[in-house]
């Protein structure tokens, strides 16, 4: 059984048709071919597939395509400026080295947009508690914890360290 | 994954003539964190899939007379942040807040996850200690049930083929009561225990002794359970240290936990006497400090 579903991925609308076990992840990376999103665990628990849908953060291998029919998707590859200009989430985790291998970045980012959209002002406590859902098998947490504390400061306008 | 009929109902009467229509073949998804991984590992494969993301009104937290009703689809996320759980049942909210991360609490729902029934959950064992019930709904009516006879076995619920759970309904603890979730978790926060430990306990103010009390247990069973014979012990009596340990060492005696990456079945057991030590503890300090 297949089915057509329309995504507004990244402000762009797509129409597929996919079979209706097809995983979101799936979908964004080889219907859209939006490779950004990577696959780690593949039961929900490391982050790596985390996407916004609806401005909240999911796991797009615990979903099915078809459950995203008509939803609003932001994905690594949107968090961008059109002209390639890096978002200050982005920006940040390069300036202050938040990432090793990269595996986990594109979750890692994406999730950290999301906290900093919600909460402007982060505790070092509440981004442990809203990124704990994203495994760095690295290890570079202090690395990530500075980055988002770097990036809240240059969204709110302040000094940063 | 294997392919399924897919259907998104919109309205609740749709919902329940599609279970009457394909009943054990039919399988509802609502967050589906929990279903889509068994359904990728192929321990469960549904002709039907009945997914319930289309269906409004049931995600809602209201007080109705002395309870507060949780709608099933309201999401983990949104029961742990919801202003009247936080003030009338604030353990409740925290105990959501132990489950996984923010990224699957934004989706899985609260009764999805005890439709799901896997005894190692948090939140089953905080509603056991808070006395709900959930509210089954049929083509053929509707029925409650008090969540104690609700688990049967691993994964299995009293749930008939054709029912859907359609609210949790959690009775407002009285005044003088205090409640309490402790989660043992060696490995990381967002794993399920190795033991949980939830008790409520209501106080005479006049004399100090405990006039009520329940205790719940989970991750040591093939389901959650209700230490029965522990919340006898402490009936009645005054907080001692004694009565910690015997009420603890009395509820461990109701476990029969299995050996598994989070402990030894002998280990788990140890630590659900020590856990309702805590958990009775400090559900009593709380029931003592509050009004």
């Amino acid at each position: 059984m297949t089915q057509t579903i329309t995504l507004r991925v990244n402000g762009k609308e797509h129409t597929v048709e996919v079979p209706v076990q097809r995983l979101l992840i799936d979908c964004l990376r080889y219907d859209l071919g939006l490779t950004g999103t990577k696959e780690g665990c593949s039961v929900g628990v490391c982050g790596a597939c985390t996407v916004l849908m609806d401005g909240q953060m999911i796991s797009s291998c615990l979903t099915l395509a078809v459950l995203a029919d008509g939803r609003e998707l932001r994905t690594v590859e949107g968090l961008a400026q059109p002209d390639g200009t890096l978002s200050p989430v982005q920006q940040a985790f390069i300036d202050y080295g938040g990432f090793q291998c990269g595996i986990c970045t594109p979750g890692m980012v994406t999730a950290a947009t999301a906290l900093l959209e919600a909460n402007p002002r982060p505790t070092e406590d509440d981004i442990k508690e809203w990124m704990m859902g994203n495994l760095c098998r690295c290890t570079g947490y202090y690395k990530i914890i500075a980055s988002i504390q770097g990036a809240a400061a240059r969204l709110r306008g302040e000094e940063t360290p | 994954m294997n392919p399924f009929a897919y259907h998104t109902p919109e309205t609740q009467e749709e919902v329940l003539t599609l279970l009457h229509e394909h009943g054990d073949e039919a399988k509802l998804m609502a967050g589906g964190t929990a279903l889509v991984i068994m359904m990728k590992q192929r321990l469960v494969m549904p002709e039907t899939l009945i997914s319930l993301h289309r269906l409004r009104g049931l995600d809602a937290v209201r007080q109705v007379n002395g309870d507060v009703h949780l709608g099933a689809l309201l999401t983990h996320r949104a029961a742990e942040t919801a202003a009247l759980l936080r003030t009338r049942l604030p353990v409740l909210a925290e105990t959501y807040r132990h489950v996984a991360t923010v990224r699957i609490r934004n989706v899985a729902t609260v009764g999805g996850a005890l439709a799901h029934a896997d005894p190692n959950q948090d939140p089953p064992v905080t509603l056991l200690a808070l006395d709900a019930r959930v509210q089954l709904s049929s083509v053929n009516g509707s029925r409650e049930v008090p969540l104690t006879d609700f688990f049967t076995d691993y994964y299995e619920t009293v749930l008939r083929p054709d029912e859907v759970l359609t609210a949790i309904r959690v009775p407002i603890p009285p005044s003088h009561s205090g409640s309490a979730y402790v989660k043992f978790l060696p490995r990381t926060a967002d794993d399920y225990a190795t033991v949980g430990a939830a008790a409520t306990v209501r106080l005479d103010p006049a004399t100090g002794t405990c006039q009520d009390c329940r205790i719940a247990l989970g991750s040591v069973g093939s389901t959650p359970l209700r230490a029965l014979q522990a919340e006898a012990v402490v009936r009645g009596q005054r907080l001692t240290p004694e009565l910690l340990r015997e009420a603890g060492v009395v509820a461990q005696q109701q476990t029969d936990p299995i050996s598994d990456t989070r402990g030894s079945a002998e280990y788990k057991r140890a630590m659900a006497g020590v856990f309702v030590r805590r958990a009775l503890e400090q559900a009593w300090q709380r029931a003592q400090a509050g009004s």
